[in-house]
């Protein structure tokens, strides 16, 4: 049985970036829990980031980065230290795929957050403080990210490798969704259960 | 006998549940004994078993509840419970329609066994040594304080442990948390995993799984394992682990749903060699000297930025992100918190909604009163709480002091039910998250431990809670 297949296959992702310096940035940030009570994936784009895009009346924020003309079209995020802390929400990675995200970057991506977005085909994406300090002091510059190669190519030419191990690079290449994988071993999960010494 | 080498409690439990194991190529196939489900981390997954014609794989280790969109407000009966927001209201339907769909027991709107997930886990005696636990929630880790592996998971997850009952996972890093000593009076667990937190920062246990140990964890009971264990995630690990002992095993014997006669003592033969043994090696390990550690309040916007209550909030250094923090906060550099005026003090939360942390706010509210112009609401974590609190009269010390009492949930831990801080108001909370916003937009949190919190309503600002002390036995956690 060929598993199949979710997600569409990634494998090269070429955008300018947009800039969050901050550090922390946690899963309230990038949507907040009150939006949560959808029952949906689809349209939470509009919520990223809400109470740093909206002012309280409700209008964009002009200062805000995802606010100002350049930032449309753009595909890959870079943010602070420590991306992605808190929630186990998924929405959170929807959010940043519905708005047009296909790529954060960081010097460190918290563990849940990391795989959903992997799992949703968002490419988490951590590189060495000095890579990142070069990224956020040049907003906008274009990146070349490969997923076959796990690397991130600079307009300066510098390329640098970001982890990604080989499960997860099989499934964003192929658009394999993990589900069907797991179903493949459905006789190993019954003789499992028959096995156990105790019956949860 | 065996060549197993020694081993730590979580790799005791991880290798009993490997189906699969894993290669450099791809992840090991986990497990899973227990699946809480909520409403709102579920919907999009019953959506894929539907769309792919799968059925739940094990509805039996899969339970129900409903907590985080649910209203709190008092009723006379539960029924009456009127869910705020159409959006919400939708959720909780939704969730009550893919449970019967699929054979799921929840607990709804009229069980007595409704809850926070994890308080109702512990409670029921579902959560137990050795098992794998797992729910679209991040402080599943909770639950590790019963020597179970249990962690938070993403909504594609769930879909995976609802079809199959595994999942695909990389084998975690261990860190050791030990925390010796006895806890100085009015010093809770709270404290010492806020402290743990400031430590190590919120990503110090990021690809981790922690096991805290020493002498002030073995003195805790389950309750107060329950809360070092529950914010184990806001210092970026998935699980936190404390090793079973006869504190465990007192609190499980007799549960509704703990195993029972000849299956108790199969199990507690089982549990009891779940330890580390004295051998086994952590990849890393952080100590910390319990008889230092004082009531501690954060004073940023997240739960790393923490100081003990006395002490002042540290001089900005060059980190934009502290001073952003600290703008939106509030706060001044170089003063303690103490003094900050408070608009609304919130107990509850799966971090401190527990009787124990019921006992403890009340003991500081008896013949006290809420000060002037502060909100404080009180919410059990689960109905059975309610009960327990309510049978032991702490209802009417809450009532009596001017706070309100109300139905189990989430609530302003979150926001996500109607019950939020408003805009700029400073709330001194239990629960286990300051971010911005977390508790409504513009909201200001400052995370306590249930005293500090009942001491900052008496007082109308944060309060050391070992002013308030006074012979009668409230310093005695």
């Amino acid at each position: 049985m060929q598993p199949r297949t979710d997600i569409e296959p990634l494998r090269e992702v070429v955008s300018r970036t947009v800039v969050l310096p901050q550090d922390d940035i946690d899963t309230d940030q990038i949507i907040p829990a009150r939006f949560l009570t959808t029952t949906t994936r689809e349209g939470l784009g509009r919520q990223l980031f809400h109470d740093w895009r909206y002012r309280p009346d409700g209008t964009p924020d002009p200062e805000f980065v995802l606010n100002r003309p350049d930032a449309a079209g753009c595909r890959v995020l870079v943010a602070g230290n420590n991306f992605g802390c808190g929630s186990s929400r998924e929405h959170a990675p929807w959010a940043l795929l519905d708005y047009g995200f296909r790529a954060v970057i960081s010097t460190e991506i918290a563990d849940i957050f990391r795989g959903n977005a992997l799992k949703n085909g968002l490419l988490p994406i951590v590189v060495d403080g000095d890579t990142q300090r070069w990224l956020l002091a040049h907003p906008g510059a274009e990146v070349t990210i490969d997923v076959a190669a796990s690397t991130l190519e600079l307009p300066t030419g510098r390329t640098v490798e970001w982890p990604l191990d080989a499960f997860g690079r099989y499934c964003l290449l192929e658009g394999i969704d993990p589900l069907g994988f797991l179903l493949q071993h459905a006789a190993r999960i019954d003789t499992f259960e028959r096995s156990r010494s105790w019956t949860p | 006998m065996t060549d197993i080498p020694p081993r730590t409690l979580f790799e005791k439990v991880w290798d009993e549940h490997v189906v699969v194991p894993e290669t450099p190529d791809t992840p090991a196939v986990l497990y899973i004994d227990l699946h809480l489900v909520h409403e709102v981390t579920t919907p999009q997954a019953f959506d894929v078993l539907r769309r792919r014609g799968l059925a739940v794989r094990r509805p039996d280790l899969t339970l129900g509840t409903l907590d985080h969109s649910t209203p709190t407000t008092p009723v006379r009966t539960l029924r009456d419970l009127a869910v705020v927001g159409e959006s919400a209201a939708g959720q909780v339907r939704r969730m009550q329609e893919n449970c019967a769909e699929f054979a799921i027991e929840l607990l709804a709107f009229d069980s007595p066994e409704r809850g926070i997930v994890h308080v109702i886990g512990p409670e029921l005696g579902v959560t137990q040594p050795g098992k794998t636990i797992v729910c679209g929630d991040s402080h599943t880790s909770t639950h590790g304080a019963f020597g179970a592996l249990a962690f938070g998971i993403g909504t594609t997850e769930v879909g995976h442990v609802l079809a199959t009952q595994c999942l695909l996972q990389r084998r975690p890093k261990t860190l050791a948390v030990e925390i010796e000593g006895p806890l100085p009076a009015g010093v809770t667990a709270k404290d010492a995993i806020l402290a743990v937190i400031g430590e190590i920062g919120v990503a110090g246990g990021t690809g981790h799984v922690i096991e805290y140990r020493g002498s002030a964890i073995r003195a805790m009971g389950m309750e107060a394992r329950m809360t070092v264990c529950n914010m184990s995630i806001e210092a970026g690990a998935r699980a936190g682990m404390v090793a079973p002992d006869d504190t465990t095993f007192e609190y499980l014997a007799g549960r509704p749903r703990a195993p029972q006669g000849a299956a108790w003592d199969a199990a507690l033969a089982r549990w009891r060699a779940l330890a580390s043994d004295p051998a086994a090696t952590f990849d890393r390990s952080v100590a910390l000297a319990g008889a230092r550690l004082k009531p501690m309040v954060t004073f940023g916007t997240n739960p790393g930025m923490v100081v003990g209550i006395d002490e002042p909030v540290p001089e900005t250094g060059s980190d934009g992100r502290f001073r952003k923090a600290l703008e939106y906060m509030q706060v001044s550099p170089g003063k303690p918190l103490t003094d900050t005026a408070v608009d609304v003090v919130f107990v509850g939360s799966c971090t401190n909604s527990r009787l124990s942390d019921l006992e403890q706010a009340a003991s500081l509210l008896r013949g006290r009163r809420v000060a002037p112009g502060v909100r404080m609401l009180v919410v059990p974590g689960s109905q059975q709480v309610k009960r327990d609190a309510e049978a032991r009269g702490l209802h009417e010390v809450f009532l009596a002091a001017g706070a309100e009492w109300r139905e189990s949930g989430c609530s302003m831990c979150l926001g996500m039910n109607g019950d939020t801080v408003p805009r700029g108001k400073l709330c001194v909370s239990t629960s286990n998250r300051n971010f911005e916003g977390r508790q409504g937009v513009g909201a200001r949190t400052v995370l306590a431990s249930p005293l500090t919190a009942a001491a900052s309503a008496v007082r109308g600002r944060i309060a050391d809670p070992r002013e308030l002390f006074d012979g009668r036995g409230e310093e005695r956690h």
